[in-house]
């Protein structure tokens, strides 16, 4: 029998699905097995390349090349062409939209160049739903070394060491987080899984479990060992279908190889994991909220603290993690703390995953480094504005988050200093705006998301968040005067200093940002305005000034 | 089928790791050697398909990671087909012609291991003559 010599990796993430990817994959499998290539050739169902843009994606291995935009008609030419006669398909390789040259290897595409895949290491790489694939690429060898080699102190001093911080938007040190709970004293404790990725336009969580689910399972794991829980949870949303085949699929498959269960790898550590469905409620990403969920109540808040590291579900010593932090668990214990805390800033260490959306040429999913700055991922891997426009702002963090503009292209992105400018890193949604779009309507956009979504368990949040979104209707509908727009800005830092969760804490941020750099932009919907110069006719009888 | 120890999650990775060969080998920079065969419609037609196989039969028996056999189109050397291109790192590309049977396993242990290039079936890539 012959050995297989090509690996044809086709992209099968959500978004290449959604332009019949599968289709492509199906006609692949189909035309190799009619020209009777099927012992040489084979086809793999892959997680996301991350060049979203430019799918569905077809890399073809181990020649290296990188086929975009294919459609389930170009299968045929791909097999007949490349496969069997090695030329290779120019139409279908990618086009750089300066120079116009085309580009086959994906490591000299301006894309890809400034990228580091960490956590997105194996996505592309491997097919999700086999487990041995995995295995192969050193899957489930952390989990191994942690609870056969290493003690649960030094695997949390390792994780410590490294630096790594939650990438939920949180920022809290995940070593810090792990040693609280491994602290408490209780016989049972819980690990949950944040898999709840709410914000609109965020898409990094559901590309890992959709791409490599079991990274994500093996952390939990280690996790599990380290604090002392036997009980993993993974909160998903239920909004990703494809995420949850992919996880059910890991999960049964990490059982049957006794990867998951009583005596892992002939320890004493068992550990096990179950799945708990959201319901579309963007509050239950709030750990308080994600918790009550998943014991069965309404997804509320509750004041913290206590902490769900002290009392978490049902009241039991909880550390909730989110779904990219695991991810660069298996890489930390393998690889070693010193290497992935050389990765990065001073205080932000390792990379982070963006979903690059909005006005950019290269929508998608970028892994960089800590460190680089915005100028550098909107102009050198997103490839620029569009349409030759303007640039005139970036949002980070989602609701949550602030805009950024042109005098503040060239911050380095790492969690302290985003919150200095007035942002924050958010769980990772990176928003481009141009000249053509109104930061009214934008702030207006994202308040009716908060709004809408507010739990309504606290006043602020309940009726704090209504009111605002009032005003901002009646400035985009010029009716509103100066007055208003004066009390939107006492309402924002009410409900920012005043609400009982993050959710409605976060919410006025995009008000106050764009309030502070396009004040303009309001005056040129209000009637009684001055020139354009200030406060207008209207003597504003509180005292607040825009802070910075 | 339950892993009971570190070791034996070793041994599957071993077992497994033919099936990911191909890939980390086609994202991996750095020095890596190059069998090109040409598959054009002469090539397959004298049996190229085959030879393409057997390097790659022998460089999954041997684990030689650092390795790529990739088929290319016609090189232009039509008249001594299979022809297979050598590209070892740091040194000038070596053309052979008629690379079939035997001479498969020849080039790979004395060429690609060896690091002698078999000079009784190289081409000369001369653009003196046709």
């Amino acid at each position: 029998m012959t050995e297989m010599r090509t690996n044809i990796m086709v992209c099968c993430g959500t978004g290449c699905v959604a332009s019949e990817s599968e289709k492509v994959f199906k006609n692949l499998e189909i035309i190799i097995k009619a020209r009777g290539y099927s012992d040489e050739v084979q086809v793999v169902k892959t997680g996301c390349f991350g060049f979203c843009e430019q799918g569905p994606i077809v890399k073809i291995e181990p020649d290296n090349v990188f086929y975009v935009r294919v459609g389930p008609k170009d299968a045929k030419e791909i097999i007949d062409e490349h496969i069997i006669k090695g030329r290779k398909v120019e139409r279908l390789l990618y086009t750089e939209p300066i120079e116009k040259e085309r580009i086959e290897k994906q490591e000299d595409m301006p894309f890809y160049k400034k990228q580091l895949r960490v956590a997105l290491k194996n996505c592309g790489l491997i097919n999700p739903e086999d487990v041995y694939e995995y295995i192969a690429l050193g899957g489930y060898e952390a989990l191994g070394v942690s609870i056969t080699e290493l003690s649960r102190d030094q695997v949390i001093e390792k994780i410590k060491k490294s630096g790594l911080r939650g990438r939920g938007g949180g920022g809290f040190p995940t070593g810090l987080k792990w040693e609280i709970t491994k602290r408490q004293e209780s016989e049972v404790k819980f690990i949950i899984c944040n898999a709840d990725e709410g914000d609109p336009g965020a898409f990094m969580d559901r590309s890992i479990l959709e791409g490599d689910p079991h990274s994500v399972l093996e952390a939990m794991a280690i996790g599990g060992y380290a604090i002392g829980a036997d009980k993993g949870i993974i909160y998903i949303r239920a909004e990703y279908p494809l995420a949850i085949t992919r996880l059910n699929i890991a999960i049964k498959q990490a059982r049957e190889l006794g990867l998951l269960g009583k005596n892992i790898l002939g320890t004493d550590f068992s550990f096990d994991i179950s799945l708990k469905y959201g319901a579309g409620a963007f509050v239950c990403g709030e750990e308080t909220a994600l918790i009550n969920s998943c014991e069965g109540k309404r997804g509320e808040p509750n004041y913290k603290p206590p902490y769900p590291a002290e009392e978490g579900y049902w009241g039991y010593p909880t550390c909730v993690n989110n779904v990219e932090t695991f991810a660069n668990i298996s890489s930390i214990i393998l690889k070693g703390e010193d290497w992935f805390s050389s990765i990065g800033t001073q205080k932000s260490k390792g990379t982070k995953v963006f979903a690059l959306a909005g006005k950019i040429n290269n929508v998608g999913l970028v892994e960089v480094p800590m460190g680089i700055t915005f100028r550098e991922i909107i102009f050198d891997i997103g490839g620029g504005i569009p349409k030759g426009k303007k640039f005139k702002a970036v949002q980070t963090g989602g609701p949550s988050g602030g805009v950024i503009t042109e005098e503040g292209l060239d911050t380095p992105i790492d969690y302290d200093s985003l919150l200095a400018i007035g942002s924050m890193m958010g769980s990772g949604g990176m928003i481009v705006m141009d000249e053509d779009d109104n930061m009214v309507n934008i702030a207006k956009f994202y308040l009716e998301f908060t709004m809408d979504e507010a739990c309504g368990r606290c006043g602020p949040g309940r009726i704090g968040t209504k009111r605002m979104f009032e005003i901002l209707c009646k400035i985009t509908s010029r009716k509103a005067t100066m007055a208003d727009v004066d009390a939107l800005k006492q309402l924002a830092y009410m409900v920012k200093d005043s609400s009982l969760c993050g959710l409605c804490q976060t919410a006025p941020n995009p008000v106050i940002s764009t309030l502070k750099h396009f004040w303009n932009e309001y005056l040129d919907f209000i009637e009684d305005a001055d020139d354009g110069k200030g406060e207008g006719k209207y003597k504003s009888k509180s005292n607040i000034k825009i802070k910075s | 089928m339950t892993i009971k120890s570190l070791d034996e999650l070793r041994k599957l990775r071993e077992e497994n790791s033919d099936r990911v060969r191909l890939r980390e080998l086609g994202d991996g920079t750095g020095d890596r050697v190059e069998i090109l065969i040409g598959m054009a419609t002469c090539g397959i037609s004298s049996g190229a398909r085959d030879t393409l196989n057997e390097f790659v039969d022998l460089i999954m028996k041997e684990k030689m990671d650092h390795v790529k056999v990739i088929p290319v189109g016609c090189i232009g050397y039509c008249h001594s087909e299979p022809t297979v291109l050598v590209n070892m790192p740091g040194k000038k590309p070596v053309l052979y012609g008629n690379v079939k049977g035997k001479i498969v396993k020849e080039i790979m242990e004395k060429h690609i291991i060896g690091g002698q290039p078999q000079e009784k079936w190289v081409l000369n890539m001369d653009f003196e003559r046709a």
